[in-house]
C-alpha cells in the first residue's frame, strides 16, 4: 500500500502521467471508482481497491460523483487556438533571426537576465508542478507542501554551483565545459550520450504525460494528441530554435503565474485573506476528514482523533523517511545537471545575467509553489478529494476544477472561461517544456557528437545548423513514436530515473570538472558512465518496477477480505463485487510473474536510488581520476578555473 | 573559442588577486551550500523521525510542519539574495580587477 502510494506521487508529481486515463475515459464510459484497466497496469489496482472498499459506505450515501469535468468545448478549443496562434507568431518572428548555430542553440547569447529568469521558471514549472503538486496537496494535504520544497531547493545548487561557472566556461552544452578539461573525443562523446539518455527519459515522461493530459482536458484520443504535440514541437524547434523556445517559455511562465495568482486570490478572498480561517475551513471539511480516515484505513472513526488536523500534518503520503531523503537528494542535485536547464545559462550574455536570471526564477518559482499548495488545499475544501480522485486518480484535475469553481462554477461563463484558460496554460506548458528538451538533445547530437566528435569541429555554420535542425526533427519523430508505444506503460519511473541519473553522473562530474585540479578524462568518463549505469541498475531492482508477485499478494488480500465478508452473509455492493472480480483476475494473471529483470521482490528497498547512487557516482569519478591520470589534463585545469571564475575569454565564446 | 596565442594559464592562476578571488569564493559558496543543504535535509528528517514535533500547532490549525516548509522557502530566497549581494559588492569588483590585471599582462 505504502509503496503503491509513493508510486502514485511520482506519477502525478513529475508529470501528469499514466493515471489520467481510467476514470475520465474519453468515451465517457461509466467508469467505476475501481479502475479497471489503468494505464499503470495492474499494480495500481490494489491501491485503489482498498480505499474504495472502505469508502463504499459513505459513497453510497452521497450523491454520485461526476466522472469528468464539464468543459465548454467551444471556449476551450478557441483558447487553445489562441495559444497556438500566438506561439506560432513568435516562432515565425524568431525564425527570421535564427541564422547561426549560436542563434539556434543559445539565442545568440542575447536574452537578458530578466527574460531568462522567466524562461527558467517556465522550463521548471512543468505541467507536473502545476497540476501534479496541486493534485498531491488536494489528496494528501501537508505532504504536498513538503513535496514542493524539493524541486524549489534545487535552485540553491543551480545558483551556487552551476549558473555562473557554466556561463563563464561553456558554449552550448555540458560537453563544451568538459572538453576544456580534456581534449579527448571520448569525453565529448560520453557527455553527448549522457545528455541524450537523460533527456530522452525526461522527454518520454513528458510526451506520455502530454498525451494523457490532452485526453483528459480536451477529450482528444491519446495518439492524436501525442502526434499533435510532437509535430508542433518539431516545427517550433526547427524553425525558431532557442529564441522561439525562450519566448514560448516566457509567455507560458507569465500565463501560469497569472492563473496561479488569480485562483489563489479568488480562493483566499472567500476568507478575507485570512490564512488561518482558510486552513481551519480545510481541516473542518467533512469530506476532507472522511478522506483522511480512508487514507489511514480507520474503518470506523477513532473517537478524539482529529482527522481534519491530520490532513495538515505530514506523512499521509511520504512515509519512508529514507526514501524521502533520497528523493530530496535527487531533486537537490539532479535538477542542476539537467541538460535543458543548463542550456538556459548559455542564452544570457554574461555571468551577472546568469545569476540574475536564477534569482528571478527562484522568486517566481517559490511564489508559484506556495500558491500551488494553497490551490491544492482549496481544491480539497471546495471540490473534495473524493470528487478530484473520481475524475482523475492522480489528482491532476484538482487545479483546473478549482479554477472552474472560483470562476463561477460549471456551466457559468466565468467558470468555463477560467477552466479553459487553465487548460490552455497547461497545454502551453507542455509545448514549452518539450521544446526545451528537444533542443537540448539536438545540441548534444549535432553540436557535441556530429560537429566535435565526427568532424573535429571543422564544419561550416550552414552545415552545422542544418545538422542541428535535422537532428531536432529526428528526435521529435522518435519522441512521438516512443510516446505512442509507451501509452500503456508506467513511465513514471523514467522521470524519477532522469533526476537520479543526473544527480549521480552529471553532477559529480560537473562539480569535479569545475573545482578539482586533478580531475581528468578518466574521471569524467568513469563518473558519467558508472554513475548513470549504477543509478539505472538500482532503479531496475527497486520497488519502482512492477513486481507481479507483490500485485498477486495484494490482490489475494482483497479477495480474502471480500470473500470473508461475503461468507459472513453480508451482501456485497456492486462496487465490491467488481473489485472482487478484478482482484481475482489480477491474482491469476500475476501469481507466476516476475519483474523486468526476473525478480520476485525488489532488492533495493527505496523508490529513489539517489541516496546510494550519488555516493557511488562520486566515488567512480574519483577512482577513474586516479586510475587513468594524465599530467597534461591537470594543467588544463588552470585555464578552466580562470575562465569559470572570471568569465575570461567570454567574448570569444559569444562571437566565436 | 580557440586561443590565438598560447597563454601561460599556470602563471595566471598564481596571480595573488586570482588566488584571493577563488579561495574566498570557494569558501563562501561551500559554506552557503552546506548550510542550505543541512536545512533542506532537516525537513524530511524531522518529518520522518520526529513526527510529533512537526505536529505541534503554532497558530490556529497551522503546525510546525507548515511553518518549516515556509521557512525553507524563505531560507532559499535569503540565500539567493545574500549571494547576489555578496557577488555584486565583493566578487564582481574583484573579478574585474583580476581581468584588468590579465589584460595588463597581455599588453606588457
Amino acid at each position: 500500500m505504502k509503496r503503491l502510494l509513493i508510486l502514485l506521487i511520482f506519477s502525478l508529481a513529475i508529470c501528469p502521467l499514466a493515471y489520467a486515463a481510467p476514470a475520465t475515459d474519453v468515451a465517457g464510459k461509466p467508469a467505476s471508482t475501481v479502475p479497471s484497466t489503468t494505464a499503470a497496469g495492474p499494480s495500481q489496482a490494489p491501491a485503489a481497491v482498498s480505499p474504495a472498499v472502505q469508502n463504499a459506505a459513505s459513497a453510497q450515501v452521497q450523491a454520485p460523483l461526476a466522472k469528468e469535468v464539464k468543459t465548454n468545448k467551444t471556449i476551450t478549443m478557441s483558447m487553445f487556438m489562441v495559444i497556438i496562434f500566438f506561439t506560432g507568431m513568435i516562432v515565425v518572428r524568431a525564425a527570421k533571426s535564427t541564422k547561426t548555430t549560436a542563434d539556434y542553440y543559445a539565442a545568440g547569447g542575447g536574452i537578458s537576465g530578466l527574460q531568462n529568469g522567466w524562461a527558467i521558471a517556465g522550463d521548471y514549472l512543468s505541467a507536473a508542478t502545476f497540476l501534479g503538486i496541486a493534485g498531491i496537496t488536494s489528496m494528501f494535504g501537508a505532504d504536498g507542501f513538503m513535496y514542493a520544497v524539493g524541486p524549489f531547493f534545487s535552485f540553491v545548487t543551480i545558483l551556487l554551483v552551476i549558473a555562473e561557472p557554466c556561463r563563464n566556461a561553456g558554449k552550448y552544452t555540458l560537453g563544451d565545459i568538459l572538453s576544456l578539461r580534456s581534449t579527448s573525443k571520448v569525453v565529448r562523446g560520453t557527455a553527448a550520450l549522457s545528455a541524450v539518455v537523460v533527456s530522452t527519459f525526461y522527454l518520454l515522461g513528458q510526451m506520455v504525460g502530454a498525451g494523457k493530459l490532452m485526453q483528459l482536458l480536451l477529450g482528444i484520443p491519446y495518439n492524436v494528441s501525442v502526434i499533435g504535440v510532437g509535430v508542433l514541437m518539431i516545427l517550433y524547434v526547427t524553425f525558431g530554435g532557442m529564441k522561439a523556445t525562450t519566448w514560448v517559455q516566457i509567455i507560458k511562465a507569465f500565463l501560469l503565474m497569472m492563473s496561479g495568482t488569480t485562483i489563489t486570490v479568488l480562493l483566499l478572498w472567500k476568507f478575507g485573506f485570512n490564512l488561518f480561517d482558510f486552513y481551519d475551513a480545510v481541516a473542518s471539511s467533512p469530506s476532507v476528514q472522511n478522506h483522511v480516515r480512508g487514507l489511514l484505513k480507520h474503518a470506523t472513526p477513532v473517537s478524539g482523533f482529529d482527522y481534519g488536523q491530520r490532513f495538515l500534518e505530514p506523512g499521509l503520503l511520504l512515509k519512508d523517511p529514507l526514501d524521502q531523503i533520497s528523493l530530496g537528494m535527487a531533486f537537490a542535485l539532479g535538477a542542476a545537471g539537467l541538460p535543458h536547464i543548463m542550456m538556459r545559462f548559455f542564452t544570457v550574455p554574461n555571468a551577472q545575467a546568469a545569476r540574475k536570471s536564477v534569482v528571478i526564477s527562484m522568486v517566481l518559482i517559490g511564489a508559484f509553489m506556495i500558491m500551488v499548495t494553497i490551490i491544492g488545499f482549496g481544491a480539497a475544501l471546495f471540490i473534495s478529494p473524493q470528487q478530484i480522485t473520481a475524475v482523475d486518480k492522480g489528482g491532476n484535475m484538482a487545479a483546473p476544477m478549482i479554477a472552474q469553481y472560483v470562476g463561477g462554477g460549471a456551466g457559468s461563463i466565468g467558470g468555463d472561461m477560467f477552466l479553459a484558460f487553465v487548460c490552455a496554460v497547461a497545454f502551453s506548458t507542455i509545448i514549452a517544456v518539450v521544446s526545451g528538451l528537444i533542443l537540448a538533445v539536438s545540441a548534444a547530437v549535432a553540436h557535441d557528437f556530429y560537429v566535435n566528435v565526427l568532424k573535429d569541429g571543422k564544419t561550416d555554420q550552414n552545415k552545422q545548423l542544418k545538422i542541428a535542425k535535422i537532428s531536432a526533427f529526428v528526435i521529435g519523430a522518435v519522441a512521438i513514436v516512443l510516446g505512442i508505444a509507451c501509452e500503456k506503460q508506467n513511465v513514471a519511473h523514467l522521470v524519477v530515473l532522469a533526476f537520479a541519473v543526473v544527480a549521480s553522473s552529471n553532477f559529480p562530474v560537473i562539480l569535479f570538472a569545475l573545482f578539482w585540479k586533478r580531475f581528468n578524462a578518466g574521471g569524467i568518463v568513469t563518473g558519467l558512465t558508472v554513475g548513470a549505469l549504477f543509478a539505472i541498475g538500482v532503479v531496475v531492482v527497486s520497488p519502482t518496477m512492477t513486481y507481479p508477485k507483490k500485485i498477486a499478494a495484494d490482490a489475494k488480500k482483497v479477495v480474502d477480505l471480500l470473500e470473508t465478508k461475503q461468507a459472513s452473509g453480508v451482501a456485497l455492493a456492486e462496487k465490491d463485487l467488481k473489485a472482487l472480480e478484478k482482484a481475482r483476475a489480477d491474482y491469476v494473471k500475476n501469481k507466476d510473474g516476475k519483474s523486468l529483470v526476473g525478480l520476485d521482490a525488489p532488492l533495493f528497498p527505496l523508490k529513489n536510488p539517489a541516496i546510494l547512487s550519488v555516493p557511488v557516482g562520486f566515488l567512480a569519478a574519483i577512482a577513474g581520476t586516479f586510475l587513468f591520470g594524465s599530467r597534461r589534463e591537470e594543467e588544463m585545469f588552470d585555464e578552466l578555473y580562470i575562465r569559470q571564475n572570471t568569465g575570461y575569454g567570454i567574448a570569444d565564446a559569444t562571437d566565436h | 573559442m580557440t586561443e590565438k596565442k598560447q597563454k601561460d594559464w599556470a602563471a595566471l592562476a598564481k596571480m595573488p588577486k586570482f588566488v584571493e578571488l577563488h579561495s574566498k569564493k570557494k569558501a563562501f559558496l561551500l559554506t552557503l551550500w552546506c548550510l542550505g543543504s543541512i536545512m533542506f535535509y532537516l525537513l524530511p528528517i524531522c518529518a520522518g523521525y520526529a513526527p510529533d514535533f512537526m505536529k505541534v500547532k503554532v497558530f490556529g490549525r497551522l503546525n510546525v510542519c507548515y511553518f518549516f516548509c515556509l521557512i525553507e522557502f524563505a531560507m532559499t530566497w535569503a540565500i539567493a539574495l545574500y549571494y547576489t549581494h555578496k557577488s555584486n559588492t565583493y566578487f564582481d569588483p574583484l573579478t574585474r580587477e583580476v581581468l584588468a590585471e590579465i589584460a595588463r599582462g597581455e599588453h606588457a
